[in-house]
């Protein structure tokens, strides 16, 4: 076996493999690109930083749906509904604490966030086990009855947050340690921005090695490709695509709790009306792949922002522009899954 | 013939409202490689991937090493100790060689668990594949990506191959390459179903052979008795060996 590796003459002698990296320079040029309109650096570097705060944010919510999709061919458009059960959940915990939240401490800030954040992913992880159950499985292979039915778990689930806690928007107050800005030169930037692009890299990294190091990573990736020969070989696709379900699930719970935070209030609907964001992301990223989904995510989150500054009226459409130029461009997505 | 390893007996298979095969009789003998001949659309590959649980028969048995599995799963079945190479070879693009195989090795958890002498026997067999160990499948040539979906289906010891096709769309010097590995693999004792519709190709191979046409099996006999009766032949195939070399 390890005669064939790496290090062997016949491996030293191959050529390099030709990787697609033209797409992870879209990111940089789009801040560079960007750098010149602004007028300030510091304009530039608040601006890029809040960009790529939303954009880890919404990568951290639709990776699992990424995933879900381009292991079964699943079309949750309910995903949301885990968007805003996370943050409920995390203002209620959150709400238990007030004393520590209002400590300027951060470990204090920390002890209380960190519970809120693990109570969203345990109970988004546990609901979105029995949505799968009860609503996807089903429908498996009918596309038209998995919109329909995923879109009215949805409102059934928005219902039962209205139930619990209200149809009246909620403020969501971050952690007093969290609040105010850094001074980086001329440039503020928000503190909390910042925590959300630590935990987004954070995420993306931990995914990352999962997909690349781990047999169950292996198998989430073959599976996307060929579900029936990763069956063929012999395991049980469905219990993989059970667990990628959770776990996007809780990860989407998890983004609630970075998205409420990030509004700092809370509405019912606020899963529903960040669905379509979720959405352009995969789309821009290529359905079923993670790498595209981050590239999308950051791009979406930065033009977001850029536009808002600069043309207001165009930040209302812009992430539907992106994903016009992208899709002329590659038609199946920034990273394409083989065979899809 | 020894005792069959494989059996269908009456097998119906309806993929949507098309009735495809008619009841298969077919035994897969242990330790032999039986030819799957006939011409396209006479049902071979459905067979195939009825006996896989890829698609569900409606009606008759499959009895696999004593046991039924037509009512089995397909990750079930490929645990009994089938494998399988499908006609597209199944090939993951995006992954490794390496990661191809370490997938198929079920019982390992990273590449350097896959059984060392098996592997160096099979990149004995085929040596592309140890070169290109650490490259995207997708960038394979179509033969070394045939030589990745047999090696991936022999990295562990399996009691069947299920092989569909193994020679389509490849040039001769690679086909000799396949016939050469195939041969090397009859030694192991491995039992093999191989559907094929290079006569040439499978005479080489097989020691029985089965024909098919309009979803049944219609002949079935010693692959000798074919190779050498031209009238059979043509009367099976539509023609003679000669024709086909």
């Amino acid at each position: 076996m390890n005669s064939a590796t790496a290090g062997s003459p016949v491996m030293d002698a191959l050529p390099s493999v030709n990787a697609d990296r033209l797409p992870l320079l879209l990111v940089p040029v789009l801040a560079l690109v960007a750098l010149p309109l602004m007028g300030s650096l510091s304009t530039w570097v608040t601006l890029t930083v809040a960009g790529l705060a939303m954009g880890m944010i919404i990568f951290i919510i639709a990776s699992g749906l990424t995933l879900v999709f381009g292991l079964m061919d699943v079309l949750n458009f309910g995903h949301g509904v885990f968007i805003a059960l996370g943050a409920y959940l995390a203002m209620s915990v959150l709400g238990t604490m007030t004393g520590w939240t209002a400590s300027e401490h951060l470990l204090l800030n920390l002890l209380a966030a960190l519970p809120a954040m693990l109570v969203a992913m345990i109970v988004a992880g546990g609901v979105g086990l029995a949505f799968e159950r009860v609503i996807i499985r089903p429908v498996y292979g009918q596309h038209l009855k998995q919109i329909m039915i995923t879109m009215g778990g949805m409102i059934v689930g928005e219902e039962l947050i209205k139930v619990i806690w209200g149809a009246q928007t909620i403020p969501l107050p971050l952690p007093a340690a969290f609040r105010g800005a850094l001074l980086l030169g001329d440039a503020a930037v928000e503190k909390y921005r910042l925590i959300a692009v630590v935990i987004g890299l954070a995420v993306f990294a931990a995914m990352f090695w999962v997909l690349s190091r781990t047999k169950v990573g292996l198998l989430i990736r073959a599976g996307v490709q060929d579900r029936e020969m990763v069956e063929s070989l012999g395991y049980r696709i469905r219990r993989l695509f059970v667990g990628v379900f959770v776990a996007g699930s809780a990860l989407a719970g998890l983004g609630g709790v970075m998205w409420g935070l990030y509004q700092q209030n809370l509405t019912p609907q606020m899963g529903s009306q960040v669905n379509v964001l979720i959405f352009i992301v995969i789309i821009i990223g290529g359905l079923g792949s993670v790498g595209g989904c981050f590239i999308g995510a950051l791009l979406v989150g930065l033009l977001a922002n850029y536009t808002g500054f600069l043309v207001p009226k165009v930040a209302l459409f812009s992430n539907i522009l992106l994903m016009v130029i992208v899709l002329l461009w590659r038609p199946q997505g920034i990273y394409p899954v083989a065979k899809r | 013939m020894s005792a069959p390893l494989l059996r269908l007996e009456g097998v119906h298979t309806h993929i949507g409202a098309y009735h495809i095969l008619h009841g298969v009789d077919l035994d897969v003998a242990q330790g032999e490689l039986t030819v799957l001949l006939g011409r396209n659309g006479a049902g071979k590959t459905t067979t195939l991937r009825t006996i896989m649980g890829l698609w569900q028969a409606s009606q008759g048995s499959i009895r696999f090493d004593g046991e039924d599995i037509g009512a089995c799963r397909t990750p079930e079945i490929a645990q009994h100790g089938i494998a399988y190479v499908p006609e597209n070879m199944g090939i993951f693009a995006d992954l490794t060689v390496c990661e191809n195989m370490l997938l198929a090795a079920r019982g390992a958890r990273r590449a350097q668990d896959i059984d060392e002498r098996r592997l160096t026997w099979i990149f004995g067999l085929f040596p592309a594949l140890q070169k290109f160990w650490q490259h995207p499948a997708g960038l394979l040539s179509g033969g070394q990506k045939q030589m990745l979906a047999v090696a991936r289906a022999i990295v562990e010891p399996r009691k069947l191959l299920l092989v569909d096709e193994p020679s389509k769309g490849l040039a001769p010097a690679i086909i000799q390459n396949m016939i050469a590995a195939f041969r090397e693999l009859k030694q192991t004792d491995t039992t093999i179903l191989l559907v094929e519709q290079n006569f040439h190709f499978a005479r080489q191979l097989g020691d029985r052979v089965a024909v098919m046409d309009d979803g049944r099996i219609v002949h079935s006999g010693a692959m000798a008795e074919l190779a050498e009766d031209e009238d059979l032949q043509q009367r099976l195939l539509g023609l003679s060996l000669a024709a086909h070399q």
